[in-house]
């Protein structure tokens, strides 16, 4: 397995756990945490792909990290929602999920 | 300025329309001005434009929309046939309202709209388009609604959401039925026929059942006319100005301007579907003269009265000749001339005598001699006893009906006339020849509820009278059936 | 081009002076930043009107490797539109949210929150990379998620949890699908991509995009987040999240499918995203008319109404001898948004100041209000025209346009759906309408002065506006069109 592949098969990987955490996880942080997890699988994938013929394509990286600063926000936005509303109501899952949590 | 006549004339409603939502409740002199001023303009443009139209002027404004999409307005002859009447009918019914309401609530939102619904109508009147046709038809549409639902109480609402449960329905038939067509036609102008060549036989018999669903039901074609008779909850002016001025005439120009000027009267011969509305517009002469005779109320009964007359335009227009063309032309504005007659008398039996139940009308005649000879006569001409003005229409109908060789056309107008007297006459006997209940009240003194119906009813006399000149509806109807300008 | 820059920055800046300065000098603040991206985007209509489509490599940088921004008839449009809004909720939060009215926190919240969703609102309209739509669309969805939750009660934080799980879940499924056409192609930018020959994971990458915009969207079956979020939120937010914020993610379909890979569309991808508009049209209209608190029911009609804009793709193209316009699908979904963005901000605005004097916006508590605010009801009743379809309104421009389309290319199946949707709209509109006008117990507050209640009827006119003088903005839609809106996908 050359390393590239190495990059592409560990994102692949990452993407496949956070999307499961995304869907059977109720607990609202765990979800922000799945959904940087696949952020971060998409990344890695990402980078790989710049790696093409032995040159590294510096834009995927620019995009990269864009992308992180983005993807911190949104998380930091989700952290923020759970903790008001854990706050208010003692719960952090969505009421129709509750049960769960 | 000729160029703009046709956008004046339409300004003239809607510029008072607008004005008056902004009025204040109490500012009863400036809103009456507007209103009756608007009226006044209106019909003085009207009369100037009669004569230049008369010697073969036509106007045309284009407003242009979206590619396709083209606001045309244009007078011809059958316009000015209908936006005369409309215009005429509307100056009395205004002057009618404002005494009729006096200072009631809520006047400003009354007044608005209908001002709207004449300036959507006197819309429909100029149309030269299809498209143009469609958009000022739901404009009065929606500007009818909340005049029916004017008294704001349980009826009112009720027959107002009727009133939209029909309508809605069939204006989305109607745009389907001109997306057909203009999807394969391009846009349809009245004064150009659409190339119909590239639909097969089978679309185009939907496409006209389509329009005929569309426009059938404001022209309360049975089983299209439950609204109709609901509707009476709204105040007699609406009552006038829904069966006389507005809608369900609206309803009826557009079964003609579709026979006549969209698919052409040879191709509804050649698609075969001139004779099944024929029957169908007969089949409601009876249903409705039928219902008709089991109402108590008045004001019911002349709304299935209504129902019966409109279908006598239909009738004309279905049987796609000369003669019945005739006939349905001068009958739209014959029936506008009665019917509003009795609806401005049925107003004044309401409100000066507090009579609104059929039993209640004995021996009003003496007590109120003005109002009781104006119904009189407007229900004989209804009949069609000459020389009013209905008998002129159901003699050119019956012409029109041997000439499209449906001669069954004559029982369908006997059958109608009896049963015509049959509704009609006992209304006549109560009022002038049974005793008076000892606890009756009523009196007229309200010239200006009088006045209007006194002016109606000389005019469906006159039209009558006067069929045989040139100024007569029916003279009129001939000149546009000779004209050609609807094929 | 510089009218390009002013209308990302000042928005921005807006949001900044608004949470540095101190409470009065931010708000003032705030409110010139709005006053002045309305002029600005004003400015760049007619730019575009009457010198072209004006076109800014950032910092000099060409594509592959630079972003380009460009003004072409559907983004100023859409600008135009957005600010037309934007300045009315803005007029109407200078009230809802003013100190002492709202809580502390939303009135200091609520300014930079708008002004940073518009600017992402002219991000998403004005870019050709993908990438940068990508920071667009995500940061328009913080800002939104944000608004949702600005009151701070738990109703409105599960809310913006519930929109947060799907928004983020769209922006993930959108970027994996830009990973991919990068990955292919070497460039994100709009225009080269269309000019390359199609490779194979085109069809996937369009599919993730697709899919995820779509939650953004909340076409039907993503939209469960909608009608909570929307109707939970303070009347101008619902005003800006309702009218403008689909129409981002919509924007961005409609440059993905006609402007990047007009080429890879399959006649199944296309039936199959006009059905689930279908299903947004029914479920949402039927939703509507099963709830009993008018801003929900104004939120359900938002459902329906995405739903008509996806019929845009089976639909476009399809020029015949009988319809004498090109593009008419395509154009008549731009106007169907257009539309609905201006009527349902009135509606929203409308219900703001029907709350603000009946306490409630349960239809039962509204008995008889058009008789105390007549000019509301007004406002009301012409939007409710616009989203039924009838004429004169933008909303029957747009439905009489894709509707000819759908006859024009045999596909009537697709003009029923219109149809019935009006129908619909009208049955689910009534409910409201009617219980305005009955006679009712008058409330007790007073009513809003008529300035303030002219705000939603202007919107509403302008709605109303755009059916009747149509033929303006159906020409400034023709400048830059892509070319597969006339030719069909």
């Amino acid at each position: 397995m050359t390393a590239l592949s190495l990059f592409a098969v560990t994102g692949a990987v990452l993407i496949g756990i956070g999307f499961y955490g995304l869907i059977a996880t109720r607990h609202f942080l765990r979800r922000v945490v799945a959904f940087n997890l696949i952020g971060s699988g998409l990344f890695l994938f990402f980078g790989a792909t710049g790696a093409r013929g032995g040159v590294t394509d510096p834009v995927p990286q620019a995009l990269i990290i864009t992308g992180i600063v983005v993807a911190f926000s949104a998380s930091a936005l989700g952290v923020g929602l759970v903790v008001a509303r854990a706050r208010l109501s003692g719960r952090a899952a969505l009421p129709e999920e509750e049960d769960g949590a | 300025m000729t160029a703009l006549l046709p956008v004046l004339i339409l300004l003239t409603s809607l510029v008072p329309a607008v004005i008056t939502f902004f009025l204040d409740q109490e500012s009863h002199l400036l809103r009456n001005a507007l209103s009756l001023g608007g009226a006044v303009l209106k019909v003085a443009l009207i009369v100037v434009m009669l004569f230049a139209v008369a010697g073969g002027a036509a106007y045309e404004t284009t407003i242009p929309l979206a590619p396709g999409l083209v606001l045309l307005l244009r007078i011809d002859a059958l316009a000015l046939l209908f936006v005369s009447l409309s215009a005429t009918l509307w100056l009395l019914t205004t002057i009618y309202a404002i005494a009729y309401f006096g200072t009631q609530p809520e006047l400003s939102r009354f007044f608005g709209f209908f001002s709207l619904c004449v300036a959507a109508t006197t819309g429909i009147a100029l149309s030269g388009s299809l498209i143009s046709f469609f958009i000022f038809f739901e404009l009065l549409t929606l500007s009818t609604w909340p005049l029916v639902a004017h008294k704001q109480d349980e009826a009112s609402l009720k027959a107002a959401r009727s009133y939209l449960l029909y309508a809605l329905p069939c204006s989305a038939a109607l745009l389907w039925a001109i997306v057909w067509l203009e999807s394969a036609t391009g846009p349809v102008l009245f004064t150009e026929p659409p190339d119909l060549d590239g639909l097969d036989p089978m679309s185009l018999r939907a496409i006209f059942a389509l329009f005929i669903l569309g426009f059938g039901m404001k022209a309360a074609i049975v089983p299209l006319h439950g609204w109709l008779p609901a509707a009476m909850a709204a105040p007699a002016p609406v009552s006038a100005l829904l069966h006389a001025v507005a809608v369900v005439k609206a309803g009826a120009f557009g079964v003609i301007r579709v026979i006549y000027d969209v698919f052409g009267a040879a191709r509804v011969a050649e698609l075969g579907v001139g004779i099944p509305l024929a029957v169908l517009a007969s089949a409601t002469i009876i249903w409705g003269s039928l219902r008709a005779l089991q109402q108590h109320d008045i004001k019911k009964r002349l709304a299935f009265s209504t129902v019966s007359q409109v279908s006598y335009i239909v009738l004309g227009a279905a049987l796609a000749g000369p003669y019945g063309m005739i006939g349905g032309l001068a009958h739209l504005v014959h029936q506008g001339l009665m019917k509003i007659t009795l609806f401005f008398c049925a107003g004044i039996y309401d409100v000066r005598a507090g009579v609104r139940s059929i039993a209640g009308l004995n021996g009003l005649g003496p007590r109120m001699p003005w109002t009781s000879t104006c119904f009189s006569l407007g229900a004989l001409g209804m009949i069609g006893l000459p020389p009013m003005a209905g008998f002129v229409s159901k003699i050119y109908l019956g012409i029109g009906g041997l000439e499209s060789g449906a001669p069954w056309v004559l029982a369908v107008l006997a059958a109608s006339t009896l049963l015509n007297a049959a509704y009609f006459l006992p209304l006549l006997y109560r009022l002038w020849f049974l005793e008076p209940s000892p606890d009756a009240t009523g009196d007229e003194n309200a010239p200006a509820l009088v006045v209007p119906a006194v002016i109606a009813t000389l005019g469906a006399l006159g039209a009558g009278v006067l069929a045989a000149s040139a100024v007569s509806p029916l003279g009129w109807a001939t000149l546009i059936a000779e004209r050609g300008d609807i094929r | 081009m510089s009218a390009l820059v002013t209308l990302l920055v000042l928005p921005l800046a807006g949001a900044i002076a608004a949470i540095a300065l101190p409470s009065p000098v931010g708000r003032t603040a705030a409110l010139a930043a709005i006053a002045a991206t309305t002029g600005a985007a004003i400015v760049l209509m007619a730019t575009v009107a009457f010198q072209g489509m004006p076109r800014l490599e950032m910092g000099g940088w060409t594509p592959p490797l630079g972003i380009v921004l460009v003004a072409d008839g559907l983004s100023v449009a859409l600008i135009v539109m957005t600010a037309l809004v934007m300045a009315s909720a803005g007029l109407a939060a200078r009230h809802a949210f003013a100190p002492g009215t709202a809580g502390e926190r939303a009135a200091f919240g609520f300014w930079p929150l708008m002004l940073l969703l518009w600017s992402a609102l002219n991000v998403v309209f004005l870019s050709r990379d993908l990438f940068n739509l990508y920071v667009g669309i995500e940061l328009l969805s913080l800002a939104a998620i944000g608004l949702v939750a600005i009151d701070g009660k738990a109703t409105a934080l599960a809310a913006a949890m519930r929109y947060m799980i799907f928004a983020l879940a769209g922006s993930l499924l959108y970027l994996a699908g830009v990973v991919l056409i990068h990955a292919a192609h070497g460039t994100l930018d709009i225009d080269l991509i269309a000019t390359r020959t199609a490779a194979a994971p085109d069809g996937l990458a369009l599919a993730l995009m697709t899919a995820g915009l779509m939650a953004k969207t909340a076409l039907f079956p993503f939209h469960v987040w909608l009608p909570p979020a929307h109707a939970g939120a303070p009347a101008p937010a619902s005003a800006m999240l309702s009218g403008l914020v689909p129409k981002a993610s919509f924007a961005i379909l409609l440059r993905l499918w006609f402007d990047t890979m007009p080429d890879r569309a399959s006649d199944g991808a296309l039936t199959l995203i006009a059905l689930l508009g279908t299903a947004a049209v029914i479920w949402g209209s039927l939703g509507a008319l099963a709830q009993v608190r008018l801003k929900l029911i104004v939120a359900y009609s938002t459902v329906a109404q995405i739903g008509y804009l996806f019929l845009v793709f089976p639909l476009a193209g399809g020029a015949s001898a009988g319809v004498p316009w090109a593009a008419g699908a395509w154009t008549g979904a731009v106007f169907l948004a257009l539309s609905h963005g201006l009527a349902k901000a009135a509606m929203f605005l409308a219900v703001g100041h029907w709350m603000a004097v009946a306490g409630s916006d349960r239809l039962s508590d509204l008995r008889g209000l058009a008789q105390l605010m007549p000019m509301t009801a007004f406002a009301f009743a012409l939007s409710a025209v616009t989203l039924v379809g009838l004429p004169p309104s933008g909303g029957f421009t747009g439905k009489y346009l894709v509707m000819t389309a759908a006859f024009a290319s045999g596909q009537w199946a697709w003009a029923l759906v219109m149809g019935g949707g009006g129908l619909l709209a009208a049955a689910y509109l009534y409910r409201p309408m009617a219980v305005l006008f009955a006679r009712g117990a008058q409330a007790g507050a007073a009513p809003p002065s008529r300035a303030r209640q002219a705000v939603p009827l202007l919107l509403a006119s302008a709605s109303v506006a755009l059916g009747i003088a149509s033929a303006g903005p159906f020409d400034l839609l023709a400048i830059g069109r892509p070319l597969a809106a006339e030719e069909g996908l």
